[in-house]
């Protein structure tokens, strides 16, 4: 199975190396290095905490494209083209066909996560070289080349495997526009659910409160995995709370991977 | 020993938007192939081969019957192992090349480093793809994705294999090919089961043939038990006539066809003896030109079927409600 499901998940990867995916990567570190330029040339003391803030918010925002627009057509392509044909009458059972899809997107994802932090730390160390002076500047409460970042990043890729089996799971039976507006609704959803838990709070109606929780339960919870905020000013991010968000993130992953399998599992590919 | 039993196998897909119907595409097929030989699905489109090919290779699910592909249900793990399949119209990955496309595939049949590259290049040089194999396959024509996709369909060097009108998009050098391929397959002991609605290729490559019209099999067996290989006539064309000189044969005649420049196609009856009637006409300043005897085709016995079925119950195929 794991030959089976490595081979379908490298070739998703060849797909997205070939397809251009990764020149993302060169657009992220002109936008960082001129955003860097510029934030030199117009702040005073907050450099750093910037160049930090940008850098992440791009991570996130570039892994996020790549999630939702390669994921939403991970599966559907496949049917679309008929491609699945020629796959699935070998020996490829559908749950290996739709893991190898997964791991090969949460491939492209970590490579493109893991170039983009070292293009950050990159461009952080140019700017402490350059002008010796900021990383002494007031306000700066974090070392320049702070290694907390890194915690920062490994959240955004686990948030972004999430958004990843969300497309996917779209995937398997609906087409990318819809799948992409879905996810991209998930998305948006995912980083106020918090509210939904407490929905009960502030309507009268008790319905309305026990379908507020259920969605909270339902709906990916996303802002957890967000702590830029504190990375960037240097506060620290227990291991634990880490490590119980990425648990979650496994356990939604692995729900939405099998309601992914259910559905594809008794697909007519007509 | 059969390689491929069906039973009563029946696919119904919903139709309609907002009040789902059903709607059969394939009623009740039953159907018994023996290991070795070279089946043709024949039919109008629409008939329901594809569909009948989908559901042996489980890309599809039947409403209802049974499948046994060498004595074991579609999608069993010996199954997929040991057949292979061309889909119709194939479409493969645009990245890859045909090298690299078959090598991932070979991959996943297990076959590692040096006896896959021995294979692929093995099966390239079978289907008649040279230079173009590290070419990617969003440049290649049609006729050549044809090729690529049977070459993917036999690196398992299956015991049974399914093409969906293999010959499709290909010139007649490729269609020769083709047929040399499934020739090869069958001398080798491999079941071969394809459709097609190319007639022609059915008749010089199946051992049996089995008719789809409407859904449902209208006819099976073998080709000479189909068609009555006996002359149903003659065919002479002569050069060098008029009216006169044909009319000297009177009611013989079944039909004469003026080609043009004295030339005429004439159609004796079976009963008749052609030479008697061209050393007639030679004594009247004709010249023979050609000489055939006129046989029944698959053609001829095709479209008897599909005719008698076009207005048959099998037609329409909307379910109807119980």
């Amino acid at each position: 199975m794991a030959r089976v499901v490595g081979l379908v998940a490298y070739h998703v990867f060849k797909e997205s190396v070939r397809d251009k995916v990764l020149y993302n990567l060169v657009l992220f570190a002109v936008l960082l290095i001129g955003g860097s330029y510029l934030v030199g040339q117009l702040t005073a003391g907050q450099d750093i905490k910037i160049i930090k803030d940008l850098g992440l918010a791009a991570s996130s925002l570039f892994g996020l494209f790549i999630a939702v627009f390669i994921g939403v057509g991970l599966v559907w392509k496949e049917v679309d083209r008929r491609s699945v044909y020629n796959l699935l009458v070998k020996p490829v059972r559908r749950h290996e066909f739709i893991l190898g899809k997964f791991l090969g997107l949460a491939l492209t994802l970590l490579v493109n996560i893991a170039v983009m932090a070292a293009a950050l730390y990159a461009v952080l160390a140019l700017m402490s070289w350059l002008r010796p002076e900021i990383g002494r500047a007031g306000g700066v409460e974090a070392p320049v080349l702070d290694p907390r970042l890194l915690k920062a990043f490994g959240l955004l890729y686990a948030q972004l495997l999430v958004v990843t089996s969300v497309a996917l799971f779209f995937s398997t039976f609906a087409g990318p526009l819809m799948s992409a507006a879905f996810t991209f609704g998930l998305y948006v959803v995912g980083h106020f659910n918090e509210d939904l838990a407490h929905f009960e709070d502030v309507v009268q109606s008790p319905a309305a409160g026990w379908l507020g929780k259920a969605l909270y339960y339902l709906l990916p919870n996303l802002a957890p995995f967000d702590v830029k905020l504190a990375a960037v000013h240097g506060r620290e991010v227990p291991n634990l709370y880490c490590a119980l968000t990425a648990g979650y993130g496994l356990l939604y992953i692995a729900a939405m991977l099998a309601l992914a399998v259910v559905i594809f599992q008794r697909r007519d590919f007509k | 020993m059969l390689a491929l039993e069906t039973d009563r196998l029946t696919k119904d897909y919903a139709v309609g938007f907002w009040r789902r119907r059903p709607y059969r595409a394939l009623d009740g097929l039953s159907l018994q192939v023996e290991a070795g030989e070279v089946f043709g699905l024949l039919g109008p489109n629409g008939a329901g081969k594809t569909t009948t090919l989908k559901l042996l290779m489980e890309l599809i699910y039947p409403t209802s019957g049974r499948i046994a592909i060498l004595g074991h249900p579609p999608g069993h793990p010996e199954v997929r192992r040991r057949a292979g399949f061309l889909p119709e119209a194939p479409y493969f990955y645009d990245y890859l090349t045909a090298e690299e496309l078959l090598s991932y595939f070979a991959g996943l049949f297990g076959l590692r480093d040096g006896a896959r590259r021995a294979r692929v290049a093995a099966l390239l040089d079978l289907v008649g793809i040279g230079g173009e194999r590290r070419l990617a396959l969003r440049k290649c024509s049609k006729g050549m994705l044809q090729r690529v996709g049977l070459a993917q369909a036999l690196l398992n060097e299956p015991d049974l294999v399914f093409l969906d009108e293999p010959m499709s998009g290909l010139d007649p050098l490729g269609r020769r090919d083709v047929r040399a391929i499934v020739l090869g397959l069958r001398d080798r002991g491999c079941t071969v089961v394809f459709s097609s609605h190319i007639l022609s290729d059915a008749e010089a490559l199946c051992s049996r043939v089995g008719i789809l019209v409407g859904g449902r099999l209208v006819a099976a067996g073998r080709l000479s038990d189909m068609l009555a290989f006996e002359v149903e006539g003659w065919e002479l064309v002569m050069a060098g006539l008029d009216e006169a000189a044909l009319g000297a044969l009177g009611s013989r005649v079944r039909r004469a066809t003026p080609l043009g420049g004295g030339r005429y196609a004439i159609e004796l009856p079976p009963v008749d003896d052609p030479d008697c009637a061209v050393a007639g006409l030679r004594a009247r300043g004709g010249r023979l030109v050609s000489l055939n005897p006129m046989r029944a085709t698959l053609e001829d016995y095709f479209v008897r079927q599909v005719e008698a079925r076009a207005g048959g119950p099998a037609a329409g195929r909307t379910v109807p409600e119980r």
